[in-house]
This record gives C-alpha cells, structure tokens and sequence, in this order.
C-alpha cells in the first residue's frame, strides 16, 4: 500500500452549531507538515471533537476553511478518514468484508479488493482473523479492524476521536504504539483529539493545548521523543510534565477550564493520567 | 507487535475444529430427530387412543373414522383425485399473494414509523386498534367491496399479516446504531449504498421475524376465511368433507394443513437463522 501524507492548513476556522448557540471554537489556525502526527488535548466542552468533525468533513464550519494541500474540504471522503471511540463495525459481516467495506462503495472489483484487505490485515496484525465475525473478537481487536478499515483507503490523513479511551490500559497501549508506527512507516498524516496526556506524550510529534469556552488552542509543544517510545523512559516523564505543566497553565488562564479537577485520576472526562 | 490479538481469537477459530465437536453434532441430531419423531408417535397414539374410546361406545361408533388410521389411508385416494395437490395450490396462492400484499405495504410502513418519531407517534393508536380487530371481521366488508370472493380472501390475509410485518420492521430499524450511518459516509457511500448495505442487512433478521409470525396469524386466518364463496383451497376442502360426512376425509386435511403450517414456519425459521447477524440466535 502507498500512502503519502499531506499538508494541512487550517484558517480562522469557527464554528457554532445554531446561529443563536455559543461559539463552539474560535477562529483557530492550524499548519501541519507531511506526514505529522498532531495530537490535540483538551477537556470534553472545548471544541476539540467538533473541530475533528469539520476537519473529517462530516460538519461545515460557520466560517474559515480547511485545506489539504489545494483540496477544500467540505464533505467526507475516503481520502480524510476519522476513527471514532467505538469501532462502529458492521455485526453482519465478516471482519474481511468490514475491512473492504469502502472499496466496496467505490466499486472496486473483487481479486483487487482482496489483496488490498489483506494488506490492510496483516498492518494491523488480524491477518489470522480475516473469515471471523467481528462479533467474536475482543474490543481491541475490533478497534484494530476499525484501524484497518480506514487504512485500506489509503487516506492521507487520519482522524482520530479518543480511539483508545475505550479499552483497558495493556490494549490502549499496544495500540498506540502501532498506530504512530504504522503512520510513520506508511507517511501519512495523523490528527488525534484526546484528553490523556499520556496519549499524547506516546503518539504526538506535535501537542496542542485546546481549552476556553470558545475554545481555542492555547499552546503547542513539539515532541522530540525518539520510537517507540516507552512509558518509563525519563525523556518520556519529563516531556509528559511539561504537557502537564502547560495544560495546567491553559487550564489557570482560561477561566472555563480552571475547574479544580486537572490532573484528577478519577474523573472520565478531565484530562486523565495514566501512571 | 502487538499482544491483544492472540488468545481470545485463537480459542475462536480452535472451538469449531476437532472430533468432539463433529460427535456433538452428530448426537444433538440424532437426538432431535429422535425427539420429532418421538414427539409425533405421542401425538398419533393418543389421537388413537380418544378416537378408540368414543368409538367402542355404541351411540357413537360411527365415529371411529376420525382416528389417525382412516385419515392416513384416505391420503392416497386423495392424491391420487388430485384434490390435495389443487386444494394447496388455491390456498398457496392466495396466502402468498395476501403476504406479498402485506410485506410490500408493512415494510415501508414499518420504515416510517422507525425513522419518523412524529409517524410513529400519531400512528400508535389507530394501528393498535385496527390490529386488534379479529382479520374474520373485516368478512363481510371485504365481500362487500372486492368483486370476486378470491380477492376477499386475499384481502383477509394481508390485513392480518401486515401489522407483524409493519412492527418488526419498525423494531428493527429501531437497532440500527446510527453511528453505523456516519462511517459509512465517512467511507464514501453514497445514498445507495446505505440502504441495500446498511440498513436492508441490518433489518433483514426483524423483518424475516415480522413474516414468520405474519404467516402463523395469516395460517390460520385462511381456512376459516375459505369457509365461504370458494370452491377451492384447504379451508373448502374441511368443509366439503364436512357435509359429505366423509370423516376419514376431513381428518387428512386437518393433518395436512398442520403439517404444511409446520413446514412453513421452519422453513421462515430457516431464512432466520440465515440471515441473523445477532448473537444468541443461531
């Protein structure tokens, strides 16, 4: 499979779901490189999801536009594919024919459909489980078909919305650690929406801090953490107390977000640690 | 690479290999088949037994061509007048046209009431009491309005069958996780798409389920509704023997329309397991 990454251009994108709504997010910018993995963090309410939505071309923005390279994007496509928390797969079919199910909207014939499914399988490592039902593998598992599924339309970008927040820690780890893999060695771009700094720390190439009301992306730190990256590596630890640290200056500043609860283990949707 | 695929999936694909399974197979069969036909010798013997009873008192002697001996034996002169095979020809053709009738209506009705809140709202009310209205009493209105009794009949049927087919289809939809509907836009389908492969296999198990039990109400809806005006089909055959006094007669058909209704509903159960995707089921 080929795979290029594209360049991203975001300007002065806003967004209100009704006239008379609040604005969601405010004229946010936004470049990425080819082949970059940007990770976007923020607690549930500042936007980041619905900015995700717009990029996917699943919702329009009120205003500003959102280019990859000279392409506009104002609805879906298979070139920019979004994953979503759960694997949404179809129960009814095979994990194969849920793999190819977009080739199969675009009319690809069979013997091509099935040697590009069973490339996208053995990326994620299912190469074993192509004739099983989807309903028999476990949660992981079905995230991985998911993965596959957006992969084997070769998109440039891949949009991902809190993927892994779903599965327990050892899965949400192996996971992470093959999706950014997988990005870097096929080259195409990647743009994840989380509220675990951890998440962040392992896949990023570039972190950006969403927070407010309307939202807006406070900060950015790049991450220079060589692969594959381990969670006791102190380069690692130190890189995640700076995110740590930033996020808590977003959080002080930005009057909606400077709720007691950062940092909170416990609470779902604050932004979470994983020690 | 990664060490979350292994176990589960391994234990997947091993439980449906190896000997022991095969001889599960095989002893579960035989012991349903043992049961059908158990079940059935049951059945036939107390049958037997009723009928020998009735008969062995000699006020009511001339009864004793209702058991199952009589009703076996009037099988072949029956075939052979070719009166079975026709009788289930009249009667198949207007329950398959009164179904086809009620799932070419029921489904898209069904459709509506599981995408529009506000149909499926002002719809409740009337559809549950004109579901409630025995099918036989629409008779003489049916007679009434349609030109022909073979009309009246079909008509009999779809009426009867179409609030099954309507309400399974609308349990279905219902199921369907909307979320499905934005992945597959997000993968390039197009309107098409989504409905003959999102929304037709997704429903395909309730409907299946609404005409299975369309055609037990429809089953049994038809030989009362064949009573009167034909001349033709299972229900005129039962009252036929009826004033013939032919009661060796009359008990073959009611074994053959027990047996066809029998046949029938296996074989929607059959369609069902087919087309089930959800565990549990099959």
């Amino acid at each position: 499979m080929s795979i290029r990454g594209v360049r991203i251009k975001i300007q002065e994108l806003s967004h209100r779901y009704t006239p008379k709504s609040p604005v969601t997010f405010d004229k946010v910018n936004l470049d990425a490189k080819q082949g970059e993995i940007i990770v976007i963090i923020g607690r549930s309410g500042c936007g980041k999801s619905t900015l995700l939505h717009i990029l996917a071309g699943l919702l329009r923005p009120t205003d500003g536009t959102v280019y990859l390279d000279d392409t506009l994007v104002t609805a879906p496509s298979p070139q920019w594919v979004m994953m979503f928390q759960a694997p949404h797969l179809f129960p009814w079919m095979q994990v194969s024919q849920n793999v190819g199910i977009g080739l199969r909207f675009a009319g690809w014939d069979e013997t091509k459909m099935s040697d590009r499914v069973a490339d996208a399988l053995s990326l994620v490592d299912l190469q074993d489980y192509a004739d099983n039902n989807v309903q028999d593998l476990s949660g992981g598992q079905q995230q991985r078909v998911a993965l596959a599924r957006s992969l084997v339309m070769e998109p440039e970008l891949l949009l991902l919305d809190e993927p892994f927040s779903a599965l327990d820690a050892f899965t949400r780890a192996s996971l992470q650690h093959d999706v950014r893999s997988i990005a870097k060695r096929l080259g195409f771009n990647v743009v994840i929406v989380t509220h675990d700094i951890d998440e962040a720390v392992l896949m990023a190439d570039r972190a950006l801090i969403m927070a407010g009301s309307p939202g807006k992306i406070y900060d950015e730190l790049e991450v220079n953490l060589p692969d594959p990256r381990e969670r006791q590596d102190p380069a690692v630890q130190a890189m995640r107390a700076r995110l740590m640290e930033a996020f808590q200056n977003a959080a002080n500043e930005h009057p909606s977000a400077s709720s007691k609860d950062v940092g909170d283990d416990s609470k779902p949707h604050s932004v979470t640690q994983h020690a | 690479m990664s060490n979350d695929t292994a176990p589960v999936g391994v234990n997947v694909v091993n439980a449906g290999s190896g000997e022991t399974r095969s001889s599960r197979v095989l002893k579960s069969s035989w012991r349903g088949l043992s049961n059908f036909f158990g079940g059935l010798a049951i059945l036939f013997v107390v049958w037997w037994f009723g009928v020998y009873l009735i008969s062995s008192t000699p006020s009511t002697e001339h009864f004793a061509d209702f058991g199952p001996i009589p009703a076996l034996q009037a099988f072949p002169e029956l075939w052979e007048e070719g009166t079975i095979q026709s009788a289930i020809l009249s009667s198949g053709y207007r329950l398959g046209s009164g179904l086809l009738i009620a799932i070419c209506i029921g489904v898209p009705i069904g459709i509506l009431m599981g995408r529009s809140k506000r149909f499926r709202e002002l719809s409740n009310s009337p559809f549950q009491l004109l579901r409630m209205i025995s099918p036989l009493s629409w008779e003489p209105i049916a007679v009434i309005v349609f030109a022909t009794w073979n009309q009246a009949i079909i008509f009999l049927i779809a009426i009867a069958s179409v609030w099954p087919v309507a309400f399974a289809t609308a349990a279905g939809l219902a199921k369907v996780d909307p979320a499905w509907f934005k992945v597959a836009r997000n993968l390039g389908a197009k309107p098409w798409h989504i409905v003959m492969r999102i929304i037709v296999p997704a429903i395909t198990f309730d409907v299946l389920t609404g005409i299975r039990l369309a055609l037990g109400v429809a089953w049994i809806v038809l030989v009362p509704a064949e009573f009167l005006g034909v001349t033709s089909g299972l229900g005129y055959s039962i009252q036929d023997a009826r004033e013939g006094l032919s009661y060796d007669h009359l008990m073959a058909w009611v074994l053959i329309i027990g047996a066809i209704g029998y046949v029938l509903d296996s074989s929607c159960v059959l369609l069902i397991k087919r087309f089930s995707w959800h565990r549990g089921d099959g």
